[in-house]
Order: C-alpha cells, then structure tokens, then sequence
C-alpha cells in the first residue's frame, strides 16, 4: 500500500490542477470570457480587458474580487463592464483602498465607512475631490525622498482616482444614461450643427440650439479624450500607423470633421447599451462581431491576448504556491516516517510544481517576447524556479527529503512574493529605453538572478540544518555531512553566476553609458553577494569555520541577499520616509531579524541542539587553501 | 620576515579583508543618499583612509578602497608566490584569481586614467570638442579675425589661488592685460538684484562693468551630487599697462544658458576685441560630429520611453573618415580612443546630449571576467566530478 503513496500523491496533483488551470466558464448568460478576451492597447502593449480589470482592482483595492452594495461578488470582468457601461452603478462600489489614518480623517471616513474597514466607493470620494488635488499639489512640490508617510498616501490615492476615473471615461460619457442613444441624438444633428457653427464663425444668422448642441457634444468628447485611458477603438482605416489606437473620446473627436461616428465607438456604445439593458443575447452577438472585425486586421496579436486572458484565469503561479505547499508537508513528514515513500511523493509533487512554474514562466515570455526576468515580479518567479531546479538535483543525488523540503519552502516564499509585487500593477510592463535589451536581459539578469537563486538556497538549507539540529532529532551525522556538502556546493555555484552575473552587469554597463562600473547601489548590493560568498569559500578552504560555523554564514547569505534584491531599491526614493515606511522595508526588517536568531541559533553550543553534538564530524582542518572542502567526503 | 610574508598570504587575512570590503561597501551605499555617487567615489573609494567630520576634526574611522583593495592586491599576489603550483587541479583556482588581479588593477586604472566629458548640440551643430562637467576655464577669446578666434584658457584652480597672472598667447607674445583673479566661488547661485536672499552679495562689489554689477551673487556650498552641477563664479580684473579695463563678474551660468545672457566684451588698447568666457574645460579632438538627426520613441499609446537615439556624421581632420553613425541606447560609437553614448534628450538647451568616455583601460573587465569564469567552471567543475565519481564508487561498494 505504502509504495502506491507517490501515485496517489501525484494523481492528486494532476487533478487539483486539470480542475484549477481549466476553471468552468463562468456561469450566467453574458459570455464574459469573449468580453475579457477582447485586446486593447494600454501603457504600450496589447492586452486583454481581462489583464486590465485584474491589474486595475489589484492597484486601487490589493484585491480582485468586488462586492456590490446588495451583496452580489463580481468577477473582475464585471467590474470592468459596470466601470466602463453602468459607472452610476459602480462608484457606489467600495472599491478604493484607503488606510493611512490621517488621510482618512482629511476625508472625514470614519473605518466603520469602508468595507473591511479600509475600501470606499468613488461615491464617497467625490465631495472630497478638491481636498485630495489641493493635498496632492502639496505633495508633489515636496522633492521626493523629503515627502512623509500621509504625502504619499495621498499622492498614491491621486493617482488611483486618475485610473478610476481614466476607466470610467475611456467608452462613455460618465454622466450618460444612454450613451448609444445620445451618439444616434448627436449624429442626427451633426450636418446642421456643423453648418450652424460654421455659420457662426462667419458672422452668419445661424441656428443657436443646432450650434450649442454639437459644441456641448463635442466638449464631453474632449473630457472623455482627455481622461480616458483605455485605448480600445482601433486605428482609423487610413491611417498608416497600425499602432495609433485610440480612446473613444479621440475616435469620435476624430470624426467629427468628417461627420462620420467611428464604427468601433458605436460596437462599444451597442455593447453597454446590452449591458445596462441586461440583455446577454444582443450583448454576446456584438462581443462576437466586435471580435471578428479585430480578428481580421489584428490575428496574430489576438492569439497573445486570448492566451493572455486564459492565462490570468489559469492563475498557475497561485495554484504553484499551494502545491509547493504540499511537497514542503510530505517531505518534513518523511523525515518523520516512511522515509523512501513520502519523500518520493514530495519529490514527484515538486516535480510537477516545478514543470507547472516553467510552462508559466514560457507562456509570459512567449507574451513578453522577452527573456525570463524583466523586472522585480519576473525575478521573484525566476529565482524560485531557480532554486527549485538546483533543488531537484540535489533531491536526485541524495533522496533524503531536504531538496524537496528546500524547495517547497522556497517555491512558496518566492510565489508569496511575486503575489504581492503583482499589486504594483501589470506585470508585463514595457522595458524603459537602456532596459529594451534582450541580449542584456537574457544574459546579465538571467545569470545574477540564478546567483541569487543559488546563494538563497544556500541559505535555506542551513536554515534547515540549524532547526533540524536543534529542535529535533533527525539531523544524524549522515545528515548533516550532507547537509553540509549541499550548502558548500550550492554556495560555489553561487559565487560563480554572482561573480559572472555581476561582471556581466559591469560590462553592459560599459556598453551603455561607459561606466564598466559606478558604484550605484544595485551594483553594489550584487558586489556584496559576489563577496560574500567568497568570503565563504575561504573561510571554509582556510578551516576557519566547521559545519555550524558554515551553516551561519550561508544563512547570513540570506540577509545580504535580499539586501540587494529588495533594500537597495528602497534607497532611491530616500531613507528618510518612504522607505521606513514601507510595508516592504518591515518584512525585510523581519526577515532580517529572524535570519539573525538563526545564526544565533546555528552558533549556540552543541551541547544545548537536540541533535547533540553528534552532528559535528570531526573538524578536517584544511591547510594552504587546499580546495578539498568536503569533510568526510564519500 | 618570513613571518610578515605568511600573514600576508594567509587565508584569514582574505577573509578578513573580504569582510572589510563588505562593510565597506555597504556604508558606501547608505552614504550615497547623502553625497551622491561622485561624492562617494572620492571620500570611500579612490582614497586609502575614510575621514569622518567629528566636530570638526577630521578623524579616520575605517580603511578606504584603496588600502582594502591593495591590501587584497598583495594578499592574492603573495598567496600565490608561496603556493605556486602548476597542476590540472589548481589550474582554475590561479586563472580564477589571476582574473580578480585584473579586475582590481582595471579599477585602479580606470580611476586614475577615466576622463568623462559631454557633448551637447542641437541638429545641425557641428562640435570637435566635448566638455568637462566638473573643471572649468576662464577662457579669453580674441574674435578680432573673422575666420578665426585665438583663445587663452585659464584653469579655474589659478583663479582660485588669487595671483595676478601675466598671460602669451599661442604664439609667445604677452597678452596687452594681466587676469587678476579678485575673488572666486566654486558653486554658486546668480539672481537678478531684485532677489535678495540672505547671504547673498550684490554684483556691484564684484564687478564694475559687463553684467556683473545688475546682478547678484549667493555663494553655494559645492555639491557632490549626481544631478546637480557646480556653477562657480569668478571676479577678474584686467589690468593695463598703466590702467584697469575694469573688473568683471563672470559665470558658468552665463556660458551655459546663453539665451539668457549676451557674451562679455570689452577692446584692448591695440583694438583688439575679447570676450570673456567660464566655461567647462574643453577636449578637443581630431575629428568632428554633426548631429544630423536626434530621435526619441515611446511606445505606442504610453509615454514610456523606448529609446534614444543620435544620427551623426563623423569626419576626421586628416579626412580618412567621413560617414554617418546611428548611436542609441546600448549601442555607443567607438572611435580614435574615445567612446560616446547617448546620455539625455530634449535639455532645455540642447537636442541631444553624449557622453564621451576616454579609458584606455576599458578592455581589461571583460578579460578578467572570462578568466575568473573560466576558472571558476574549471574548478568547480573538477570538484563536482570528483564528487560524482566518489559516490559512484561508494554506491559500488
């Protein structure tokens, strides 16, 4: 029975995730899938109405999922369509995150006024609006790194209402009940009011009401022009620059002269007049119609959307982190008991996690069409892929449950992690002129990010000795000369991407601005690592450290490690406010601190580790730098 | 003797000084939110001590890059002298670190011999000179020709000092006035006289005639910062034979913003005519670039963006070069020794600006990164294979 444990575990693996990346359509009549699959153009790219609901809720709120007033939960593609088509419905929702106390007491909220005590609807904030400008004028004459915690709290809250608002005006006119209804008045009226106006201009006897009902017209236009952010209406017919999409504002501003409405206005205008009507048959048809006309002159694009889309729904990095979860569980357990069982189901169980976290990590940089890391998000879901993969390796060598354990354990922070830098917003965004590298990118940051990959599993192996050693048992001499032989391993392969990733960076650098090296913070954060985990190396070659004295300085590795993924940057916008502040800055305090009572822990008398003493193997002093480091070897 | 050369060889000397490079390292980037990256180049890395401001004393309080790296220079050097030896096993260690001697010594040398300078111009500008942002020149021209100007170039520094100096032209001749430096500010700020500061002088007492006397002077203190730039302002009096031609305030401001104000000029007693310039130090070079085009592209529907870049047209004096060259982000234009990328767009007063790079010491990175790399894979390499085989062996039996 026992030996059918990894089938079973693996079987269930498999089945969570057919359930998981396949999710049913959502039920109801509206086809909210075709909906969310429409591509738009928006901060440089294509890209689902989808990714542009989730990225939006994930900013003004950390959340995706909306509760209305009267108690329905909409998915986030409702929401869009609500924000765009029904907006006098969905500033009522309580949708903007607000917490700093002193801003919520220039607002006049009370807590108990949000839902959860922290989102208010755009309702409640728009008495408010001229406060909010005035406070954030204020703020934004401040020099950045000078400004406080409530300055960019209101700053921050600024730029969530343009956002808000920029959705709100990018397909209708927000006052409109009937927006397809006024363009049909509007188009009905163009030819006179045009001539009336004209008429006007040239000192003629015009027709007052025809003339102000197209200039009152065309002012919303211009404010719909001017606030709306989403591009959705696609470039004119004549107009050579395949890439010039538009709002609606500026497609039906454009047509003006012409007096022609814009065919990809009226599909939207029909789409919301469905939509309010709650009418899914007319509604379905249009999304359909709307998707054939796009599909002809954007095919290509559109599969990258239609897989974006797919792909948000999947959500395979969140499935990943409860997986991980799981093989972290059955690998302590066999520690525990059935040693050859449950740690070969922790072992398949990582396997597939981690097969699960390569096809996301392709599928976002066939979407990109980058390599793997482009930024912070991408570098959190790299290095776990990273270390996961040298995990495995080692799993295979030594089938003793650590590399699994190591790896659920880091699999599941670095997707922890990558979950809340998705807050910031879409986490494709587009590379900044020096960045727009691909040669740069696939070499330099790919190998620095697998040095930090390396130099954290380091670290969380010996995190692993040290509680393994103290708290239990289990860490017999076997084990920890393992252990032992794992952590130096990893930390040479460490020094070597550090060392070669942070060179590579020097000499991008060189090409870029002719600075092979400037001693900028980040370039300095790596260089620490690079020496770090030199430093290692010759403590151990010099016989200046044993196993614990090993294990201690490669969990430090940990601190400085995420000094340069995560404390540097906090350094650019000024120590002195934002990054004290920062919710950021006290997990990596903590972190910090808690990778500090470790090595406390790891240098405490072995007397004192439940393991005993037992675990040390005799010393093996190595003289003259002789590079034979592995105590007992073999 | 022997003793000293096993401590300078030792490993815990290595671990030692890793440490302090560490630490080091890492208050150098705490500090560079105060002075900036410049700053921290001269108080923690190009010097042998860190001196701290303790009360007004200056007290050394750790060891500066130079002292940590050379001192690692010789640990690896001595370590390598008394441990020698040509084996397969220990061919990676010695490639390896025969990499990070070069390493150190092409950051020494690029501190030593890097000059940085810009080159600014708007399309249509033709430039044979790149300029220094952190020297400056009082540079006095002769326009008296028409084709041509003859220029004499004072280093800020002399002006600093405050000694009357008798200036020769290029061709020998004494120049018809002596430069006396009156008073010098290595940063500070020009304001029109209706501004009156607190600490600020009028130009009045700094000059007698030119702008000087309608504006205003607030002394700056000089800033290491990355993004800021020391303007310093000079009084000069230029004394005849037997009179003053008066005394003249100028300014980098003047030169550097020269929509705003009109160049300073006065005629000496031959009939000559001069303008008085501060300006950055000048590097002239056998060649010229023409700014032809200068582009900026975002991504679509965004303002984000994508890059930058400068068509030019290079001609050498001796005319062997004469072509257009495309330089834009990550791809700078390399030629006669000099190196110049795309640096800023769209200044107020210029199109496009390079920066220029001269550091014959550039190469030196990219050979030590293969041989650390290459030796690094060899060793590990070895080691890991030696591992495998043992626990082949050890599985065997």
């Amino acid at each position: 029975m026992k030996r059918f444990i990894p089938h079973l575990v693996l079987g269930l693996g498999l089945l969570y995730l057919a359930f998981a990346l396949f999710p049913a359509k959502p039920a109801g009549a509206f086809d909210l899938q075709a909906f969310g699959r429409l591509p738009v153009l928006m901060e440089g790219r294509l890209k689902p109405f989808d990714t542009v609901a989730r990225t939006s809720l994930l900013l003004l709120q950390g959340r995706q999922a909306v509760v209305t007033p009267d108690g329905r939960t909409l998915t986030p593609d409702e929401w869009l369509l609500d924000m765009l088509f029904r907006g006098d419905q969905a500033d009522h929702y309580q949708d903007i995150e607000i917490v700093h106390p002193d801003l919520l007491a220039l607002l006049g909220f009370a807590t108990e006024d949000g839902a959860g005590g922290k989102r208010f609807s755009a309702a409640q904030i728009i008495p408010k609006l001229d406060e909010i400008e005035k406070q954030d004028k204020l703020a934004g004459d401040t020099p950045e790194n000078a400004r406080n915690a409530f300055q960019h709290a209101v700053m921050t809250l600024s730029s969530h209402l343009s956002l808000y608002f920029g959705l709100r005006y990018s397909l209708t006119i927000p006052a409109s009940s009937d927006f397809q209804a006024d363009l049909a008045t509007y188009q009905g009226g163009l030819t006179a009011g045009v001539a009336a106006v004209r008429a006007e201009q040239a000192g003629q006897p015009y027709d007052e009401k025809a003339a102000n009902a197209t200039l009152d017209a065309v002012k919303q236009f211009q404010a719909m022009a001017d606030h709306g952010s989403v591009l959705a209406i696609p470039p004119a017919e004549d107009d050579p620059n395949r890439d010039n999409w538009r709002n609606a504002g500026n497609a039906l501003l454009d047509g003006v002269k012409d007096r022609k409405l814009d065919p990809g206005v009226l599909a939207y205008a029909a789409m919301g007049h469905a939509w309010r009507a709650e009418d899914a048959t007319v509604f379905n048809k249009l999304v359909g119609l709307n998707r054939a006309t796009l599909m002809g002159k954007y095919g290509e694009r559109i599969g990258k959307t239609d897989t974006e889309a797919a792909f948000n729904a999947a959500a395979p990095f969140y499935h990943g982190m409860v997986l991980y979860v799981a093989a972290f569980v059955l690998a302590v357990f066999s520690w525990l008991r059935w040693p050859d069982a449950l740690g070969r189901a922790a072992l398949w169980l990582t396997g597939l996690t981690w097969v699960l976290a390569t096809g996301g990590i392709l599928v976002r940089m066939w979407l990109e069409g980058r390599p793997p890391v482009t930024n912070l998000y991408s570098s959190a879901l790299f290095i776990g892929w990273g270390a996961v993969a040298l995990c495995l390796v080692l799993e295979v060598i030594y089938r003793d449950g650590i590399g699994s354990a190591a790896a659920g354990l880091i699999g599941f922070c670095t997707l922890l992690i990558a979950h809340h830098l998705a807050l910031s917003g879409d986490t494709m965004e587009m590379m900044r002129a020096v960045l727009d590298s691909n040669f740069w990118l696939g070499t330099h940051v790919v190998v620095v990010t697998s040095g930090y990959a390396a130099t954290y599993l380091a670290g969380f192996l010996a995190l692993i000795y040290v509680v393994r050693g103290v708290f239990t048992r289990t860490l017999e001499p076997a084990t920890a000369t393992a252990l032992t032989k794992m952590v130096y391993g990893i930390v040479c392969f460490a020094t070597l991407f550090s060392f070669v990733g942070t060179v590579l960076g020097g000499i991008w650098a060189d090409q870029s601005w002719g600075r092979f090296w400037g001693w900028d913070p980040k370039e300095n954060g790596a260089l620490i690592i690079v020496l770090w985990n030199a430093l290692i190396l010759h403590a151990r070659w010099g016989g200046l450290v044993r196993q614990r004295g090993l294990m201690a300085l490669a969990i430090f590795g940990n601190v400085v490690t995420s000094w340069s993924w995560f404390g540097v940057n906090m350094l650019s916008v000024g120590l002195h406010s934002y990054g004290f502040i920062d919710k950021t800055f006290w997990w990596l305090l903590a972190f910090v601190v808690s990778q500090l009572a470790f090595i406390a822990l790891a240098t405490s008398p072995a007397v004192k580790w439940r393991s005993g003493g037992r675990a040390e193997t005799a010393p093996k002093q190595v003289r003259g730098g002789e590079p034979q480091p592995l105590p007992n070897a073999g | 003797m022997a003793s000293l050369f096993k401590i300078f060889a030792s490993l815990r000397l290595t671990v030692v000084l890793l440490a302090l490079s560490i630490v080091l390292v890492f208050v150098a980037t705490l500090a560079q939110t105060q002075l900036g990256v410049w700053g921290v180049h001269q108080q923690y890395f190009h010097t042998f001590i860190v001196w701290k401001n303790i009360k007004g004393v200056s007290v050394p309080v750790f060891p500066g890059g130079y002292l940590v790296g050379g001192l690692l220079f010789v640990n690896l050097v001595t370590a390598h002298l008394q441990r020698f030896k040509l084996t397969w096993r220990k061919l990676g260690i010695h490639l390896a670190h025969a990499g990070v001697i070069l390493l150190l010594l092409g950051e020494l040398l690029s501190g030593l011999w890097q000059q940085e300078f810009q080159l600014k111009f708007n399309e249509g500008d033709t430039k044979n000179y790149a300029e220094n942002s952190r020297d400056f020149e009082l540079a006095l021209i002769d326009t008296t020709s028409p084709g041509y100007n003859e220029v004499v170039a004072i280093p800020a520094a002399l002006l600093e000092k405050g000694q009357p100096l008798p200036l020769t032209n290029s061709q020998g001749q004494a120049l018809p006035f002596t430069v006396i430096p009156r008073a010098y500010y290595p940063n500070a700020d020009i304001r029109g006289p209706a501004q009156q500061p607190p600490g600020e002088l009028p130009g009045s007492r700094l000059a007698t005639t030119g702008l000087g006397p309608q504006l205003s002077v607030t002394p700056l203190p000089f800033t290491y910062s990355d993004d800021e730039l020391n303007l310093p302002v000079a009084s000069v009096e230029l004394m005849g034979k037997d009179h003053s031609f008066g005394t003249w305030l100028v300014s980098a401001y003047f030169y550097l913003a020269p929509k705003a104000f009109s160049p300073q000029t006065f005629t000496d007693d031959a009939g000559h005519s001069w303008q008085l310039d501060l300006r950055p130090v000048r590097d002239y070079e056998p060649f010229s670039l023409t700014l032809i085009k200068a582009s900026h592209d975002i991504y679509p529907g965004s303002d984000i963006p994508k890059n930058f870049s400068s068509r030019v047209r290079l001609t050498s004096a001796d005319g062997r070069e004469d072509s257009e060259k495309l330089i834009y982000m990550n791809a700078p234009l390399r030629y006669n020794g000099m190196t110049f990328y795309q640096q800023q767009m769209d200044t107020p007063d210029y199109k496009s600006v390079l920066q220029v790079v001269r550091n014959p010491s550039w190469k030196l990175p990219y050979i030590s990164c293969l041989m650390v790399a290459g030796g690094l894979l060899w060793q590990f390499g070895l080691s890991l294979v030696t591992f495998i085989s043992r626990r082949k062996s050890s599985a065997a039996a």
